[in-house]
């Protein structure tokens, strides 16, 4: 089983990143038919039949979400989290490349299932072009009156708004996101109360992902329960995957879910490069637990690679080959974290700050063995302990390569030098 | 005498009337203001405040929350190099290596001939498909080697000759 095409289908297409491209490739039908022949209702039901879950990470039921809106308060507004930021994810950057109407078409329909008359497009600041690209793209679809007041002659309008992050992963959280979204620092709110109850501006609110968002038109156009006869019993449809790493052939596929990880690997990432073995593997981005080779044989289903003690969280999937440190591979993790955290509360705020120091002395080789014991202490402070999951999954990937590469860390400690990429230098000094 | 320029004051005001709050228009005028003269600085600021009817501070902590606002003026071109994971198993210490040789001063340092401000940043750019990988003037370039690394900035140098700052 190769490539399951439904969201890249028309990636590479000539002209498709234009309007006419878009139409000629069958664009903006979606949208057609759900303002005629569906009522809001009818598509928040389409889409919990499909089964389709959030591919931001948490894999949340959309249909489910949007359900959760409070039916008298107006108005609602839709939040499209292309805020992509976690490390070795690059699908929602190739989504907007590659198909930015197919992602501004699934937004209307969202929109419209929710009736809000405004949607927000929050991309990161990074994204500098692709943000040109969408906003370029949502001219075109004004004109053309997709966007704006009675959409295709419905009663339906609603304005999209494309807006530019400046450089803070936890802008991915949907509250910091909000609170961004409305000009401040973007610090996460507490939960209750929702967005879905108390959003933007105050007012009840949907964010949804990218390609969450992609998945719509097609939903719209081949129902809920085609849809649902793709994928496996609780992940439904395909994902895009980033691979990245020691890998040949680096990029991002689109799997149906189930399909064995290994097929993903071997046949189209190339294996792993060089000709070596692979030492271990990150499924679901920066954020999520070490996985072995042992594991390669995991259907990529959101249900199985938990069960492993992973996630597949935003669809990262980073290969690391036999030459690889782990403690090196840590440290970088850290350091993200300890770079990203907002500051809103301590457990994140300083526990981030010591596992950098930590990780820095142990990756240089001048960290005491018994230090190692504090990074264990302070991780276990910190994992589920913080105010958001930012602070939790710093925890993860460094805790879970501890103990999976226990040796390798302890072998670290008082080296003077990194014993996995060094290994003879202590030889040479001797 | 104002910091924005009339096109820059035209768009802050186009943002505050475009959202349902004004305050949403912060983070886009932080952009224009630092599009027009490369950073965000406090007088700057403190007008982009007074046409979306905030106070000065409340512009200033939002600016410096976000890590792509630069509180000072740089070089002509501002160049970006992720050092995080993906970026790090396909040779990103080589290319930070080469950086600092070439353009002579450490990462957030500006090159002695004014062009470049190079720094290596942590936060993974989403480029990681085509690692090791680096922004220049926020535009992505990846693959990267020492030799692809002089290219692309000899092709930036280039037309900079004319004039420099203005990089909307």
């Amino acid at each position: 089983m190769a490539e399951h095409r439904l969201l890249t289908e028309h990636f590479g297409m000539e002209g498709i990143q234009t309007l006419a491209g878009y139409e000629r490739a069958g664009g903006y039908q979606g949208l057609r038919r759900a303002l005629r022949e569906l009522t809001p209702d009818d598509l928040v039901a389409q889409v919990k039949a499909s089964g389709l879950r959030g591919r931001g990470g948490a894999g949340f039921p959309t249909g489910t979400k949007w359900s959760f809106l409070p039916g008298d308060v107006h108005p609602r507004y839709l939040c499209v989290n292309a805020d992509e930021s976690e490390p070795g994810c690059f699908k929602d950057r190739a989504l907007i490349e590659g198909d930015p109407h197919q992602l501004i078409e699934g937004t209307l329909i969202a929109a419209y299932a929710i009736q809000a008359p405004i949607a927000f497009i929050y991309i990161r600041g990074e994204y500098f072009d692709q943000r040109l690209l969408l906003e370029r793209c949502v001219e075109e679809a004004r004109a053309a009156g997709y966007i704006g007041r009675g959409i295709l002659g419905s009663d339906f309008s609603c304005d999209v708004i494309v807006h530019g992050g400046a450089g803070a992963y936890i802008c991915g959280e949907e509250t910091a996101l909000l609170d961004s979204l409305e000009g401040r620092r973007g610090q996460p709110r507490l939960k209750p109360p929702f967005p879905a109850v108390k959003g933007l501006y105050g007012q009840p609110t949907v964010v949804n992902n990218v390609e969450t968002l992609s998945n719509l038109p097609h939903i719209v156009l081949r129902g809920g329960s085609w849809y649902a006869s793709l994928g496996t019993e609780k992940s439904k449809g395909t994902r895009l995957f980033c691979c990245s790493g020691h890998i040949e052939r680096p990029g991002t596929y689109e799997m149906l879910l189930g399909t064995p990880i290994r097929e993903l690997l071997e046949e189209e990432c190339g294996g792993v490069w060089k000709g070596r073995r692979l030492k271990a593997f990150q499924p679901g981005g920066g954020s999520m637990q070490v996985l072995l080779p042992e594991h390669l044989d995991l259907p990529l289903d959101m249900e199985a690679v938990a069960q492993a003690g992973s996630a597949l969280g935003a669809g990262a999937m980073v290969f690391m080959d036999e030459t690889t440190c782990m403690v090196n591979v840590s440290m970088r993790l850290v350091d993200f974290y300890h770079h990203e955290s907002c500051g809103k509360c301590s457990p994140c705020r300083e526990g981030t700050y010591f596992e950098s120091d930590l990780m820095h002395r142990l990756e240089r080789g001048v960290l005491a063995p018994e230090e190692l014991t504090t990074l264990s202490d302070i991780c276990d402070n910190m994992n589920g302990k913080c105010f958001c999951p930012l602070g939790d999954t710093a925890t993860w990937f460094v805790m879970s390569a501890y103990a999976a590469f226990r040796d390798e860390f302890e072998a670290h400690c008082g080296a003077g030098r990194c014993p996995v990429r060094e290994p003879r230098a202590a030889e040479a000094v001797a | 005498m104002s910091v924005l320029s009339a096109a820059t004051r035209a768009e802050v005001e186009r943002h505050r009337d475009r959202y349902p709050q004004a305050r949403s228009a912060v983070l886009p005028s932080l952009w224009a203001l630092q599009n027009q003269i490369g950073h965000v600085s406090p007088e700057g600021m403190r007008e982009v405040s007074e046409i979306l009817g905030l106070a000065p501070s409340e512009v200033e902590a939002v600016a410096s929350f976000y890590a792509m606002y630069l509180d000072r003026p740089g070089g002509r071109h501002h160049v970006l190099v992720c050092v995080n994971v993906s970026c790090g198993l396909r040779g990103a210490d080589d290319i930070v290596a080469h950086l600092e040789r070439r353009l002579g001063c450490p990462s957030g340092g500006t090159s002695a001939d004014g062009e470049f401000t190079w720094e290596h940043t942590v936060e993974c750019l989403g480029a990681c498909g085509g690692a090791p990988a680096m922004q220049v003037d926020h535009h992505f370039h990846e693959n990267l080697t020492p030799e692809r690394v002089d290219a692309v900035l000899e092709a930036v140098r280039a037309p900079s000759a004319r004039a420099g700052g203005d990089r909307s």
